[in-house]
């Protein structure tokens, strides 16, 4: 009895997410003619395909208790870096792709050695990664650098069917795909219920033996991983490197997890729900795009509500949560005293 | 209280020397670089220029030292910095012959009011909502831009009301009249903190919140205090940028500058995990933070690239902050002593 409701009480956020969808979608299609529609519901997943990618290395980092304010100013230098090796050096997408991953990853695990080796603050540590990713941008070049090799000119225009001639982008697909990786490796490896556990207290985690060190690492250097494809695929949208893309990005990243209804403490959270939350991003600006006569800033408006709407549910639930246990909240006292 | 003294003392004399060595630098690659002039009744040079920009960034890390004081941390400012030159935008007008729409105090003093306001609202989430602070001033970060470009209609709204120009172009005795505005709230912050229990008071919810409220102080009013501070800061520095560029930008102004202002209060001394702060400190911080990005101008280097230099700085501040890498670092010079 008692565990039923604390299933339910930790899946009611994600219920509430896709309640939420599910009535923006219905609202949309009733007031707006041609709104409902597959294609429609596909295109959610085609523009927000870099955000979805960028959402799931998100996760996994704020799941472990941290943060990663860098995956922004990373995708736009992994563009940067692609469009730039493929149509200044003429490389092959061939080798062009793994050194960006591979750079992105590079990144993520030197930040990530920083905040575990020395005990530094995560936020300020990617902080000044966003920084130094954005002005590598400028380095690479102050311009924009439009993207003309063929295979990337080919998978920004091919369509692939999903339904009928409803289709998807190819980045779209990767992005799915990300998504359905994420989604059993947090749930069915040992790295995944890691990340969990240290999230949940990174104490307890150390005590139970579980690679603490090695993990957190690994989760920003997932997150590097995944803002170097979202960089990636966000060239394969633009065809373009430009050095102010995805400015703003990391936080529409965080509104989006915390949307699908990831605790910003850590140990809660799941990558059902990080999808529905940028599903549920996607769907306002579509909903103000077919409005059409409000300020596009809106959007913003709307989001940082949405994210207050949400923050206000986790409060609660963490409230009664607590009740149940028959203590308060004890707000991170440990976490204060380990980092003094 | 002597010893309190000494302390804050020998705390001030690392971002003393670090912005000395910065200075020192310049000298060697800009030998004209303190070279002062007198021109139309007011001194020219990098100094003045230095001062001339770093009110604004000074103004939001008075208003963030005391937030992180509290272990708190607010990314707000800079899109209230947006709301602020928004607010006094629309109020002033765009009118071409200079006449204002409202007197120029009202309308400054309704900007205030405004950015009071999401002061408040910021510190009602953390203190009565007791959501993260992180996550509750993601809120109007993520918004707050959204409604500055919503109040002056994503437009850049030019001024020509010359009296209002004085705040961010003006001077009084050769040196620039933000400054005097800075040094203004900086002692009247000073004093009522400092004169008064209120910043051990602040110090003490940064210790531990709940001894605070065991030893009867009310955390809870603190904290919404101090965020209703900050944003006021926020409001200031939003009306000097407004007025150093008679324009409003809600998508440019004050981008970026939460992260200034973060950086500013750390360089300065005071720990991101709250407790001891010291207001000198995060101006000397400020400095820093100008002086390096003046120098990167007179050195030549494209203003884009300048964040590169940035990380860096901020990485090896951190490191230089942290226990576990002063210990290591000792450990390696004692070995290599033993060894030789």
């Amino acid at each position: 009895m008692s565990r039923k409701l604390f299933a339910s009480s930790r899946n009611l956020p994600i219920l509430v997410t896709l309640g939420l969808f599910i009535v923006m979608f219905g609202l949309g299609s009733i007031a707006f003619p041609g709104f409902f529609s597959i294609q429609n519901f596909l295109n959610l997943f085609i523009d927000n395909s870099y955000l979805l990618i960028l959402a799931v290395g998100m996760t996994f980092v704020i799941i472990s208790g941290g943060i990663d304010l860098s995956v922004g100013s990373m995708l736009a230098l992994s563009g940067m870096v692609s469009a730039s090796l493929l149509e200044k050096a003429h490389m092959s997408p061939l080798f062009v792709i793994p050194i960006v991953l591979l750079m992105g990853t590079a990144l993520g695990l030197f930040m990530g050695y920083l905040i575990q080796a020395f005990d530094l603050p995560p936020f300020i540590i990617t902080l000044a990664g966003l920084y130094l990713a954005r002005g590598l941008c400028y380095v690479v070049s102050l311009f924009t650098i439009s993207v003309k090799n063929n295979f990337f000119q080919a998978a920004a225009h091919a369509q692939v069917n999903i339904i009928g001639t409803n289709f998807l982008s190819p980045g779209a697909l990767i992005a799915i795909g990300v998504v359905l990786i994420g989604f059993f490796v947090s749930r069915y490896t040992k790295f995944g219920r890691t990340v969990y556990a240290i999230g949940g207290s990174e104490q307890s985690a150390l005590l139970m033996g579980l690679p603490v060190a090695r993990t957190k690492i690994a989760t920003y250097a997932l997150s590097g991983f995944c803002s170097a494809l979202g960089g990636i695929v966000f060239t394969f949208y633009t065809l373009s490197g430009y050095g102010l893309n995805g400015k703003g990005m990391e936080l529409d990243t965080i509104a989006a997890v915390v949307i699908g209804g990831t605790l910003l403490t850590g140990g809660v959270g799941n990558l059902f729900g990080t999808l529905l939350g940028v599903l549920v991003y996607g769907i306002i600006q579509v909903l103000i795009v077919f409005q059409g006569t409000l300020n596009s800033w809106w959007t913003r408006i709307v989001i940082g509500f949405l994210v207050f709407v949400f923050c206000v549910l986790q409060r609660l639930f963490e409230a009664r949560k607590g009740a149940t246990l028959g203590r308060n909240t004890a707000r991170e006292p440990a976490k204060a005293a380990a980092g003094r | 209280m002597t010893s309190w003294r000494s302390l804050s003392r020998t705390k001030i004399v690392w971002p003393l020397i670090a912005l000395g060595a910065l200075l020192l630098l310049n000298l060697f690659f800009t030998p004209h670089f303190f070279r002062l002039e007198i021109k139309q009744g007011h001194l020219y040079g990098n100094l003045i220029d230095i001062l001339k920009n770093v009110a604004p960034i000074m103004l939001l890390s008075i208003g963030m030292t005391l937030v992180i004081a509290t272990h708190g941390i607010d990314i707000s400012v800079g899109s209230v910095v947006a709301v602020s030159a928004g607010a006094v935008a629309i109020l002033i007008g765009g009118d071409l012959a200079g006449h204002p729409k409202y007197p120029i105090a009202v309308a400054m003093i309704a900007a205030l009011l405004v950015c009071t306001a999401a002061g408040m609202w910021n510190g009602m989430l953390v203190s009565r909502v007791r959501m993260q602070p992180i996550i509750a001033t993601l809120i109007l970060f993520v918004a707050g831009r959204g409604i500055a470009m919503v109040f002056t209609n994503a437009m850049v709204i030019w001024l020509y009301a010359k009296p209002f120009a004085i705040l961010g172009q003006g001077y009084v005795l050769g040196i620039p009249f933000s400054i005097y505005i800075v040094a203004f709230v900086l002692l009247l912050t000073f004093i009522f903190t400092r004169r008064t229990a209120v910043g051990m008071f602040i110090e003490a919810v940064g210790i531990n919140p709940t001894a605070a409220r065991f030893s009867g102080i009310n955390a809870k009013n603190i904290l919404f205090w101090v965020y209703t501070f900050s944003g006021l800061c926020a409001g200031i520095s939003g009306l000097i940028v407004c007025s150093t560029v008679m324009s409003a930008d809600g998508n440019n102004a004050g981008n970026l500058y939460e992260l200034d202002a973060i950086l500013a209060v750390v360089l300065g001394g005071t720990s991101l995990n709250g407790g001891k702060f010291y207001l000198f400190g995060s101006i000397v911080g400020a400095l820093i933070i100008q002086t390096l990005t003046t120098s990167i101008y007179a050195i030549g280097i494209p203003a884009d690239v300048s964040p590169v230099v940035k990380a860096f700085v901020v990485w090896a501040v951190c490191l230089m902050q942290s226990e576990r890498f002063r210990t290591r670092i000792v450990r390696v010079f004692v070995r290599k002593g033993l060894s030789a």
